[in-house]
């Protein structure tokens, strides 16, 4: 990878390319913060974020560093409650939501909760959170993951915390999940990953500068599917760069 | 209704929303009485062994720590709590207070995961059921409403389901498996507010996180507040009521209760305070060593307040954001 920026650089900044203007933002403690600040200094002006515990359509000057911090409504339009932003989502107003993962499978679940049996476990993680309400409800999902191996790519998740397509075409809908929702793109520190319509299994789509087909492959613990024309990914222009270093992060929490 | 399927957690506080009417009707009154006291005296009387306690917001966000702190200081034992959490959750496991976890989150979000969860639940000491975020608020919503369960659209089709207590049903109207959440009702609320008088009615400034329902959904109401303000000011401005005085049966002073969190347009999170303690919580003897320093070694708020520093609390209130 370009030494002009390092994998947390380059992720933040294919994240917040997938975001589009006018639209609305489910957005996490991390990197969906920097990605949706970002993507509000440069394309998306009007995008709307959306934090779980109140917060809407804050002006993310300062970068927050907990979902429910007074910067998550600094100058925002409204601060309510987290029953009132997970209806909203519930309703269907929330187009894109942030989520990260321990492990995911080809069908984009993901595991937040435990590794091992469930009990007791041999490693706790912090559970669910918002994630399982933000993978039901909103429209398109975009999953984080800053390391792209075999631990965190599995066959099976050990435990299966928030829905991408369960076990397949339909599997959702089946379970009472709202129509037409699930996982949209992957992001890792290697590739960017859709889900073919059909299968909704994950697909390659994108490579980051220097990586190769048979190092991703090598590194996902299943079969990913390929697209028919794999791109390679943007690099950060130099202005996503100086913004993101000078002007969201500048005392360097995440980047 | 046809349950299509039961989760396999434990419900470890059944609904009983006829227990909860007869309760409210019995101990709660609109007798305009104040109900300041210490924070010792507030825990003392209204929190016993066994309870199931609810705190609101979070560790780090306007989180009730005085009372928290008070709480580990009584030794209050065999508690049940419901929540996501960060600081006040990892204390109370910490120090070896909670049998049983209705989970949704805790974690120290960018810092990482929990090392204190971590010993707790992997040794097998702590019981844990598994809900999301918007499940744990729904379930205090549903108290709030005073019924038994909410549908809701969560939790659906995955583990998180199987490890709770929800139910899945065939939704009468449309057909389609929706989501049973099962009330919470808690004999314990601790909430940390901006302004209170001295009969309990509440303002919360910023974001409200789940303070409505949590309130609603409680037998006792503990309150804490950085400023105690005339009831005359209160009725200038009902609308800013989010908590009236008769859901309340106390309410503690606390300046700086939130610390080492943050309280919106008061003071930024102490983040020095919060990293020293996340880096110490991995190590079992480092924690004890918080917990005797910090909980232990004050015998109240005032006095933790001063090991904090004037200093410290002024540097804070001038890194939050205005307005």
């Amino acid at each position: 990878m370009n030494s002009k920026y390092n994998e947390v650089e380059f992720l933040i900044c294919l994240a917040a390319s997938l975001m589009e203007d006018g639209t609305t933002a489910f957005v996490g403690t991390g990197i969906p913060m920097l990605a949706a600040a970002l993507a509000k200094k440069t394309h998306a002006p009007n995008l709307v974020a959306v934090f779980e515990f109140g917060g809407t359509g804050a002006s993310l000057e300062n970068l927050p560093l907990a979902v429910g911090d007074s910067r998550t409504f600094h100058r925002a339009v409204a601060a309510s409650g987290i029953c009132d932003i997970m209806e909203t989502a519930q309703r269907g107003f929330i187009e894109y939501g942030f989520l990260g993962a321990a492990q995911i499978d080809m069908y984009g679940n993901i595991n937040t909760t435990v590794i091992g049996n469930y009990w007791p476990p041999k490693v706790r993680l912090p559970g669910s959170g918002g994630a399982n309400d933000v993978g039901s409800h909103c429209w398109k999902n975009i999953i984080i993951i800053r390391q792209h191996d075999t631990k965190r790519f599995v066959p099976k998740v050990d435990f299966l915390t928030t829905p991408g397509y369960l076990n397949g075409p339909g599997a959702r809908e089946n379970a009472g999940l709202p129509p037409n929702t699930g996982p949209y793109r992957v992001v890792t520190n290697l590739a960017l990953m859709d889900f073919e319509p059909n299968s909704k299994r994950m697909r390659l789509i994108g490579l980051n500068p220097g990586v190769t087909v048979e190092q991703v492959l090598a590194n996902t613990g299943f079969d990913l599917l390929l697209a028919d024309n794999i791109v390679i990914n943007s690099e950060p222009t130099a202005e996503q760069l100086r913004i993101l270093r000078e002007e969201i992060d500048p005392e360097h929490y995440y980047i | 209704m046809e349950i299509l399927e039961s989760g396999t957690g434990e419900l470890f506080h059944p609904p009983d929303p006829d227990g909860f009417r007869e309760w409210v009707h019995k101990h709660k009154n609109t007798r305009l009485v104040s109900k300041i006291m210490s924070e010792q005296e507030a825990i003392a009387r209204f929190v016993q062994d066994g309870d199931y306690i609810g705190t609101e917001l979070y560790g780090t966000v306007r989180a009730p720590m005085s009372l928290i702190r008070e709480l580990i200081r009584q030794g209050k034992k065999h508690l049940k709590v419901a929540g996501q959490g960060v600081h006040e959750l990892d204390l109370l496991l910490a120090a070896d207070l909670v049998d049983c976890l209705d989970i949704t989150y805790i974690g120290w979000e960018i810092y990482g995961i929990s090392s204190i969860l971590r010993r707790a639940v992997e040794s097998g000491r702590v019981k844990t059921a598994e809900w999301s975020n918007a499940a744990i608020s729904w379930r205090f919503k549903a108290a709030a409403m005073g019924v038994s369960f909410i549908p809701v659209r969560s939790m659906l089709g995955t583990d998180t389901f199987k490890y709770s207590a929800a139910k899945v049903v065939k939704d009468p109207w449309t057909g389609k498996p929706v989501c049973l959440l099962p009330a919470l009702y808690l004999d314990v609320g601790l909430i940390h507010v901006h302004q209170a008088d001295e009969y309990g009615n509440c303002r919360i400034e910023g974001i409200s996180g789940f303070a409505f329902e949590l309130a609603r959904a409680s037998k006792k109401l503990i309150i804490s507040a950085e400023e105690i303000i005339s009831n005359e000011e209160i009725r200038r401005y009902p609308e800013r009521t989010i908590i009236p005085y008769y859901l309340v049966d106390a309410v503690v002073p606390a300046k700086y209760g939130s610390h080492p969190g943050e309280m919106c347009y008061r003071y930024w999170r102490d983040e020095e305070h919060l990293l020293q303690f996340y880096r110490d919580s991995a190590d079992p003897e480092k924690t004890k060593a918080y917990l005797d320093r910090w909980v232990y070694g004050c015998r109240n708020h005032d006095e933790y307040i001063k090991l904090v520093g004037t200093e410290r609390l002024k540097k804070l209130e001038m890194e939050i954001g205005g307005r």
